[in-house]
């Protein structure tokens, strides 16, 4: 069914794609540096604030997803039989 | 010339024509409907009211401030997009149901009075139901049933909480009210209800994804927005809701990440992007509820574009759940692009529209100096980006190749698609074109460099966590599956009792009636002893008997006579 892999699906492409956008998460942190914050908290004027808590928050989501899985995945006719 | 009519009544007119009119004349009626309903709310913005008495009382059809306008003239924009993605639907329940939900909906926007409001609510919950049942599957009819109870139960308590408050006040009006009453909190709990706040939530999550492609676009349009509009007209600044605005903006995204079913992970998501309204409403600044109401006129547009992405996939495959999906962008590359500004925009990116209300939220939250709150939004806000920006067009248009090939949907819900992105990227693009709508006044400015790059950072850092997550093996992997959650409570503990109940109640009354049978068996038994063919009562007795007995009678009578 599957003919030959489109270009988004080769492993390099991918490993490109990701490594583009590790550039780019780190151009933007870097900006952090010239940008000056108005910063409402005082952690918001943190160098990476932004950067750090969105990527640990993500981590942590999944992680935390992953426990609740455990505690209230069911079969798919659960509520059917 | 019918200016200033309350657009409720024009959409019940345009249901009962569709109801009457011939199968190929429906879908274009129903696009008229909102047409013709968008001229008539220009007519009402130069001005003019629409009362009638009933009773005592005078009932306000068409209050039309600023905040009610906001509110109309997003669900006939909805209407349309809606209809519009609904034209090649032949259904004549769901046309017409969906009109009437749309009217329901405007009722209750334009509504001065409770009394308006309640039937207007009612009118809400019976045709909305139909969207449901007309996916016409066992699961949907039963989905169906319990989302209705839910509604109804709504329903009542808005009953009774505005008579309450009607005969506190003595004025029907639907104004700001409180929970300084029994009024005000039975009022409230209705709004929640309809609000999806945690724990009385899945109704919405349960019956959502089982209505129609069509269906559900109408369905996350207005019941949620009408009670964020209530909790705004009634409950700004009510403290409690920035907390239960909280938790709705957080827990739905932990299911959402183990949600199969993409579009059950959109109603997960709903229940997120509402809690930052409640949160809004809650805070109560003018720049607060710019914020809510402003969020969920966004929010209409791009969670009605990711669904109508999502229904597009299910029209066209049959399939819904992650699992079973992937690699569609080869043959429905155009609604992979639009989906993806749907994802962009919930996410909030620069240039699309998410991004220029929800952040009035979270400034409004800095500002008051609720800490704990705007960190748990700033988290919520990388999660939404996690599950409804990346999850949704990954899963169904990336990741592994499910193999399925299709084609593009009909043209009618291209069109829809494209109009919802469009306009996705205008707001994004000219926030003042929505700002110009607020009920307040706004000094706002989204376009900050500070603001921009610091969600940049947020977003860009998501999506490498998400990478990482996906490449190491570590994120969760769609399983066919069932979560748990409070329905569960009902639909197995609930439901469990009521059945062993029933068999309790199968085996008592099995007993009654063989103590009755026994009873009546023993009197029939005892009758039959006594006057039966062959008992003391039914002997024949010889004539000198009888005579003497006659006899015997007559001279007790002359004796007692005499006496």
């Amino acid at each position: 069914m599957v003919s030959k892999k489109a270009w988004i699906e080769k492993r390099k492409n991918v490993v490109l794609m990701v490594r583009i956008l590790l550039a780019v998460s780190i151009i933007l942190l870097l900006l952090d540096l010239v940008i000056h914050r108005h910063a409402l908290f005082t952690w918001e004027g943190w160098f990476g604030f932004y950067g750090f808590y969105g990527f640990v928050a993500c981590v942590a989501l999944v992680f935390a997803a992953k426990v609740l899985r455990k505690l209230i995945m069911r079969r798919e006719d659960y509520y059917d039989r | 010339m019918i200016g200033s009519l309350p657009p409720a009544l024009i959409f019940f007119a345009g249901a009962l024509l569709v109801a009457l009119a011939p199968g190929r004349l429906r879908p274009m009626l129903t696009l008229l409907v909102p047409l013709v309903g968008g001229w008539n709310l220009w007519c009402v913005a130069q001005g003019g009211g629409f009362e009638v008495a009933l009773f005592d009382y005078q009932l306000e059809l068409l209050r039309a401030d600023k905040l009610a306008m906001l509110f109309g003239i997003l669900f006939h924009l909805a209407t349309f997009l809606a209809c519009l993605y609904a034209f090649h639907v032949r259904d004549r329940s769901q046309q017409v149901s969906s009109l009437l939900y749309a009217g329901g909906a405007l009722g209750a926007v334009y509504a001065g009075d409770m009394i308006t409001l309640f039937v207007a609510w009612e009118i809400m919950a019976v045709s909305s139901v139909f969207l449901i049942w007309a996916r016409r599957t066992p699961r949907a009819s039963a989905a169906g049933m319990r989302y209705l109870i839910v509604q109804i139960c709504s329903g009542l308590l808005l009953l009774t909480g505005a008579l309450l408050h009607i005969s506190e006040t003595g004025s029907p009006a639907f104004g700001p009210m409180g929970l300084n009453s029994l009024a005000g909190i039975l009022v409230f709990v209705a709004f929640g209800i309809k609000c999806a706040f945690p724990l009385v939530h899945s109704w919405l999550t349960d019956a959502y994804p089982e209505a129609t492609p069509s269906g559900m676009v109408f369905l996350s349009a207005f019941t949620t927005k009408v009670a964020v509009y209530g909790l705004a007209r009634s409950y700004a600044g009510t403290e409690v809701l920035i907390y239960i605005g909280t938790a709705m903006a957080m827990f739905p995204i932990f299911f959402a990440v183990i949600e199969n079913d993409l579009r059950r992970v959109l109603a997960f998501s709903l229940i997120n992007q509402v809690g930052f309204m409640v949160v809004g409403i809650g805070i109560g600044s003018e720049l607060a509820l710019n914020g809510a109401v402003s969020h969920a006129f966004n929010d209409v547009l791009f969670k009605g574009l990711l669904l109508m992405s999502m229904g597009a996939v299910l029209h066209q495959t049959g399939k819904i759940n992650g699992s079973e999906l992937g690699g569609l962008y080869k043959s429905m590359p155009i609604t992979t692009g639009l989906c993806i500004v749907g994802a962009a925009s919930i996410s909030a990116f620069p240039l699309f529209s998410g991004f220029v209300s929800k952040s009035m939220v979270m400034v409004a939250a800095a500002e008051e100096g609720h800490w704990i709150v705007w960190l748990m939004l700033l988290f919520a806000s990388a999660g939404v980006f996690h599950h409804a920006g990346i999850k949704i067009p990954f899963f169904a248009f990336f990741a592994h190749d499910s193999g399925i090939r299709t084609r593009e949907p009909p043209l009618n819900m291209l069109l829809a698609m494209g109009m919802a992105a469009a306009l996705c990227i205008l707001i994004g693009v000219f926030p003042s074109l929505l700002y110009g709508f607020l009920p307040w006044d706004v000094h706002y400015v989204p376009y900050t460099a500070d603001h921009v790059l610091s969600q940049l950072q947020l977003l860009f850092f998501s999506a490498l966590a998400f990478a990482w997550l996906n490449l190491a093996k570590l994120y969760p992997p769609e399983l066919p599956s069932v979560n748990l959650d409070v329905d569960w409570l009902y639909r197995r503990l609930g439901m469990g009792s009521v059945r062993r109940a029933e068999r309790a109640w199968k085996k008592a009354e099995q007993s009654f009636a063989d103590l009755i049978s026994h009873g009546a068996g023993a009197l029939h038994r005892a009758a039959a002893q006594h006057y039966g063919p062959t008992s003391v009562l039914a002997r024949t007795w010889s004539t000198g008997f009888s005579a003497l007995w006659v006899v015997i009678l007559l001279g007790i009578c002359l004796i007692l006579y005499y006496l």
